[in-house]
């Protein structure tokens, strides 16, 4: 099926066509999923060494309910964010109303606050201690009557309004990319706006809907952070307990592992059912004609935009700067240029890099198509799932067994006595954070890819252009919006990372996510508001820059 | 000497000088309540200290796969609970020395040798000075009586805090009277648990519940911003076994490079010139029984320690933290 | 005479302040397959998405069926107005198999319904043996067909079809042109057509219009668009011709290089005018016999004529289809002879 571009590499000398057999897609494919399951193969290997004692005592006293909850979890959290981010990318995307270009990308901003740092702002506002009962109690006898934010709805809640910007960024993306043809030929067959909806759009949207949808959930998975805030017990809470109170990492381990091949098994399963649909935009591209919403309805829609962003980011930031402000004279120092150069240089490195990869990826599966390297690039994204100590923990084991080989042997060969080459490196650290968020990339560039169609690659390779070419001068243009998107979450999720950051960060280098570790370890809520009110305005940054983007592109 | 490879980011790690003495510490103590301290010993001694923070456990997992090569001198953690499992992994190295001895009671320090005891931890009970008249309050079992029904408010019990005070009752008490113990807390609980002490503490403040149990620098902290809250210390089982205390402390790393002044770290921070200094940034309580705490928390009163040897409550941390599972203590 | 199906009164249509389509008016009756020809920007495809409904009208009005579907105030929704359309990209839905898309519009038919009438139409265009591939395993002549079955399946009371046949190659197109009328008339679907390929125009509709720069030049037969022209720019578009330069006499009589001729009815020209006289290929014919020579300057072989382009005296040419055993050198002079009645002049 690719006989066209093969027909472009048929011209090079034969030198240089086996020369570069070796290094074929599906071997770079392999290559790069490696970074993520060298980390996963040590957190698997631990199935070999049963705990059984453990085992029966999460089993008996844990599990059940801790599986109960975390079905209700993810069962709201996937409800919540599909809902949320599907109905906003849409009304921004087909719809005119006032102010829409603004809240458009203003709705992708709760993207930069850390769930963790919702979830104590989210208690600190409204749970019984909170200004808002406290206030309703002066005329009031008490509140214990009001539903607790510390509940399951409470976790559900904030987690999904921690998480629907990834449907939301990648569903108008979908919607902003398919083409004003879609709807235009649903219309001629005399669908309206909103039968459109249901019938092409959002179906044509499935692998940027469902991408998005994969993102929040394996996060909301491996979250631990946000439900610990609530003491809300989930699979991860008995990840947590196995090693930090019964101080048994081998069943911990096992216990994540279950977590990774439950996701591996849905994540193949929707491959399964896509089968052999493609997802290219339907005619020509560019955006649908937004249409006008008029007197009430426009205003509606306002409301439902500032609603929902108005809970999920405004008063939490009011909150969080109100806190920032009460402890900036003391906390705020110069330092805190270096904690936020820090993460600016991780993330912004990170972004570049793990998108790259992501690409390679794509770009494999893509050419190839074929079973391996597909397997190999839902590998590859299965660090995502991981809850974020665990995966730090495998990522560290064989960077250290390397380590360790390099240091003996240089001792051995008599040439110093090193104490460190790897680690406590950044090239490490970078290469943790591809294995935590290849997913993050992978999911928008992959869903961008679909977009493309294969006369157009056809088309380019009859004028002579080779693979690179094709994929310098074609790929990349039309891949913009989801590479951005890429490079975008990349970039956010690692500025609030914080457990891969704490474990594999070099002496001194202490980053905006390690001072709210620090200060939320210890309670300090509004000591951690400065370095959070710092996350989230370095994460402004790029959100603008992507919205300002998608703007351009329709 | 150290042997870096042309690594583009080794230039940006923190590469000491080479002449100076340096100790490195992992430490799972944040860094403004370490810094301070080590500045001054820096000043003291010329001995640079360099440190990353981090969770006990995955420090404990770095240690242990770094394992001969680790650049760790030093092991800094809370709970006696994290430094007997650091022990127990064979990643600490007994040390003997005069100066700790002296410095640091026995209570509070391993009895091998492998950890001593910076700093004294207090977890005691706290109440709705509204509500509650002290003469009502008398001891942690008290807590699980029927009368404080609805009025009671805990931290999860995954904090080590809890295990620790629940491992001492069983010491005291054994398995099945202390889960009994347990589930009538939990019977009594007025709202889920709090993930934290100070939330706790403002719970009780706000008058949601109106006993609880918390450590007593959550509740410094929590009166020095707003002095006004209606909220009360109260010293735990005066009458019986002495209030449960627990350490942060130190430990010397098994492969320590620069064990020696790994140890003259630890002797300084017990000696009585940096106690002050290292209890006070966080209003905990000195181990060395020659230094006075400070003002603000020297006002709560003196109180009789739980003279079980900290470490006990180490051993005791899986078995506490399956008992309170069965009691649904979350 | 069937019923009028169609109107377009004054139809304007602009992008921000830029006219794009100005005063269209033409109509189009029940069964009959209309077109509009233009080169690429003249206007045709915005006027065929105004009809949609896809494009707000600024100017003038449309009847479909005698209701009022558009004015300047206010416009149907395109999917109230029941008209299907034929996309120049197909637009085939990528998510859905063949018969998923011509389904796609009979959501009013019961699930056994819409099957049949599936199969009935991918049985019209051929194509029933693919009902369950994906649009994109197929060729492009294919995927033609599939548009063509998804626009027909609802029945639409008017198909509009937009360059339907411009990304196939030569040979397919006329194939397929031929095949689409055949389809169309036989389920009597009124259709408008836009396209720039006059050949395309002339096999499938009944009538034409000639657009350019927004403006319908002439809404006629093939025949008197090509006889008849009442506009330079469509004399010039359509079909193949040469001006020669003529003076009007009294008595409605022509004279130019090769002659005097009648004038066509109603012209409105004074005597003593000079004019520009068109002359088709056929108008002029290669006769031995004639005393008027001219050179051969070009020679064009089409198989049963040659077309070639001869320079009279005057140095003017003039484009004659001889049959092709009538094989003339270049440089060669050839008699000619006129054969036509009333000529076509303008100014």
């Amino acid at each position: 099926m690719d006989l066209p571009i093969e027909t472009a590499s048929r011209s090079l000398p034969l030198a240089a066509k086996v020369k570069r057999r070796w290094l074929d897609e599906r071997l770079l494919a392999w290559l790069i999923s490696l970074i993520t399951l060298l980390p996963l193969a040590v957190v698997v290997a631990s199935l070999l060494k049963p705990q059984g004692e453990v085992w029966s005592h999460l089993g008996e006293f844990v599990l059940p309910q801790l599986l109960a909850n975390t079905f209700w979890l993810v069962l709201g959290v996937g409800v919540g964010s599909l809902l949320l981010g599907v109905s906003l990318a849409w009304l921004t995307a087909v719809y005119d109303f006032p102010w829409r270009k603004h809240l458009a990308w203003a709705l992708a901003l709760p993207l930069a606050m850390p769930g963790y740092v919702l979830a104590f702002v989210q208690i600190g506002l409204y749970d019984y201690a909170g200004p808002l009962q406290g206030l309703l109690r002066e005329y009031m006898e008490d509140t214990r009557w009001m539903p607790s934010i510390r509940s399951r709805w409470g976790v559900i809640l904030t987690l999904t309004l921690a998480l629907y910007p990834y449907v939301y960024l990648l569903a108008r993306n979908a919607f902003l990319t398919q083409g004003r043809r879609a709807l235009e030929v649903a219309a001629s067959l005399g669908l309206s706006r909103r039968q459109g909806f249901w019938r092409v759009a959002l179906p044509m949207a499935r692998p940027w809907i469902i991408g998005g949808l994969t993102l929040a959930l394996m996060e909301c998975l491996a979250d631990f952070g946000t439900v610990a805030t609530f003491n809300y017990d989930t699979f991860t809470t008995a990840i947590y307990k196995a090693w930090f109170a019964l101080f048994n990492l081998n069943a911990a381990s096992q216990l994540a592992s279950l977590l990774v091949f439950a996701v591996l098994v849905l994540v193949l399963l929707e491959q399964k059912v896509r089968g052999d649909r493609r997802y290219t935009s339907a005619g020509r591209a560019g955006a649908a004609r937004p249409e006008r919403l008029p007197g009430w309805r426009g205003w509606a829609a306002v409301a439902y935009c500032l609603l929902v962003l108005g809970i999920a980011f405004l008063v939490p930031m009011v909150q969080l700067l109100r806190w920032a402000a009460s402890v900036a004279a003391e906390q705020l120092d110069l330092r805190y240029f270096g904690f936020v150069g820090r993460s600016l240089l991780l993330a912004a490195g990170s972004a570049v890099g793990v998108v790259v990869l992501a690409l390679v990826l794509a770009y494999a599966v893509r050419r190839r198509h074929d079973l391996s390297s597909r397997l190999a690039a839902r590998l590859a994204t299965l660090g995502y799932a991981v809850p974020g100590t665990v995966l730090a923990v495998g990522i560290f084991l064989p960077i250290s067994w390397l380590e360790n080989g390099l240091i003996n042997s240089i001792k051995a060969l008599g040439l110093g006595q090193p104490t460190q080459i790897l680690q406590g490196t950044l090239v490490v650290m970078l290469l943790a954070f591809a294995a935590r968020f290849l997913a993050v990339a992978y999911e928008p560039t992959q869903a961008a890819m679909e977009r493309i169609t294969q006369s157009q690659e056809e088309a380019a390779a009859s004028m002579g252009l080779g693979r690179r070419a094709v994929l310098r001068r074609i790929h990349l243009p039309l891949l913009r919006g989801g590479l951005l998107t890429a490079a975008l979450m990349v970039f956010v999720d690692v500025m609030k990372e914080m457990p891969i950051t704490l474990m594999t960060r070099p002496f001194g280098w202490d980053t905006l996510s390690v001072r709210v570790f620090e200060m939320t370890s210890e309670g300090q809520w509004e000591i951690a508001a400065l370095p959070s009110v710092a996350i989230v305005l370095a994460g402004l940054i790029p959100v603008i820059l992507l919205a300002r983007e998608t703007e351009k592109q329709s | 000497m150290k042997f870096r490879p042309l690594l583009i980011a080794a230039a940006l790690t923190a590469a000491a000088p080479a002449f100076a003495e340096e100790v490195t510490v992992y430490s799972a103590r944040i860094e403004a309540l370490i810094k301070p301290l080590f500045d001054a010993f820096t000043k003291e001694t010329g001995v640079q200290v360099r440190f990353v923070t981090g969770q006990e456990g995955p420090l404990m997992e770095r240690l242990k796969a770094e394992g001969a090569n680790t650049p760790a001198d030093m092991l800094l953690t809370v709970d006696a609970g994290n430094l007997w499992q650091a022990e127990q992994q064979g990643l600490l190295k007994p040390v003997k020395s005069a100066v700790l001895d002296a410095n640091v009671p026995a209570h509070l320090r391993d009895p091998g040798g492998y950890w001593y005891g910076m700093s004294i931890r207090a977890r005691t009970i706290f109440y709705n000075t509204k509500k509650v008249k002290p003469s009502d309050l008398s001891s942690y079992e008290d807590l699980a009586s029927p009368k404080w029904k609805n009025r009671l408010c805990l931290r999860t019990a995954k904090k080590v805090y809890n295990q620790s005070l629940v491992g001492t009752m069983i010491v005291r008490l054994g398995e099945q009277k202390t889960e009994s113990i347990v589930r009538g807390w939990v019977n009594n609980l007025a709202a889920d648990p709090f993930s934290d002490d100070e939330s706790m503490l403002k719970a009780i403040g706000a008058g949601l519940c109106d006993v609880g149990i918390a450590n007593t620098y959550y509740y410094g902290r929590v009166m020095q911003r707003d002095p006004k809250l209606p909220i009360g210390i109260f010293w735990a089982n005066q009458q019986s076994s002495g209030t449960h205390v627990n350490i942060s402390g130190v430990g010397v790393t098994r492969y320590a490079k620069n064990e020696k002044g790994a140890l003259r770290l630890m002797e300084w921070l017990s000696s009585e010139k940096a106690q002050n200094l290292y209890a006070d940034q966080n209003m905990e309580f000195p181990v060395n029984p020659k230094v006075k705490p400070d003002a603000r928390v020297a006002a709560w009163g003196d109180f009789k320690h739980d003279y079980v040897n900290v470490a006990k409550a180490g051993e005791l941390q899986a078995t506490a933290v399956k008992l309170m599972d069965r009691a649904g203590y979350r | 005479m069937t019923e009028t199906l169609l109107t377009l009164d004054q139809v304007g249509v602009a992008y921000g302040d830029k006219p794009v389509l100005e005063q269209l008016s033409f109509t189009l009756a029940e069964g009959e397959i209309g077109c509009l020809l233009g080169p690429s920007g003249c206007g045709k495809t915005t006027a065929l998405r105004a009809i949609a409904g896809f494009e707000p009208i600024r100017a003038g009005r449309i009847r479909l069926n005698g209701d009022v579907i558009a004015t300047a105030d206010e416009q149907w929704p395109p999917q109230q107005r029941g008209i299907g359309m034929v996309f120049q990209d197909y637009a085939l839905f990528p998510h859905l198999t063949v018969a998923g898309n011509v389904a796609f519009g009979l959501g009013s038919l019961s699930r056994s319904e819409a099957h049949a009438r599936t199969m009935e139409l991918l049985e019209v265009v051929g194509l029933a043996g693919h009902a369950d591939d994906y649009t994109h395993a197929l060729s492009g002549g294919q995927q033609q067909r599939v548009a063509l079955a998804r626009a027909l399946a609802p029945a639409p009371r008017l198909l509009l079809l937009d360059e339907p046949f411009s990304n196939l190659d030569v040979e397919l197109r006329e194939r397929l042109s031929g095949e689409v009328r055949d389809i169309l008339k036989a389920r009597g679907t009124t259709a408008l057509l836009v396209t720039h390929d006059q050949h395309e125009a002339f096999a499938l509709a009944d009538r034409i219009g000639v657009m350019a720069q927004g403006r319908l030049k002439q809404w006629d037969s093939a025949y008197a668009l090509y006889h008849e022209p009442n506009d330079r720019f469509v004399a010039d578009f359509v079909g193949e011709g040469t001006f020669l330069p003529g003076e009007v006499l009294a008595g409605d009589l022509l004279d130019f290089e090769l002659g005097r001729r009648a004038l066509h009815a109603g012209h409105a020209f004074a005597a003593g005018q000079r004019v520009d006289v068109l002359l088709r290929p056929d108008d002029v014919l290669h006769d031995d016999a004639s005393s008027l020579k001219a050179r051969v300057v070009k020679k064009a072989f089409r198989g049963a004529q040659f077309l070639y382009t001869l320079a009279l005296p005057s140095g003017a040419t003039v484009l004659s289809l001889v049959p092709s055993h009538h094989d003339h050198a270049i440089g060669e002079a050839i008699g000619i002879r006129l054969e036509i009645d009333h000529v076509i002049a303008f100014a």
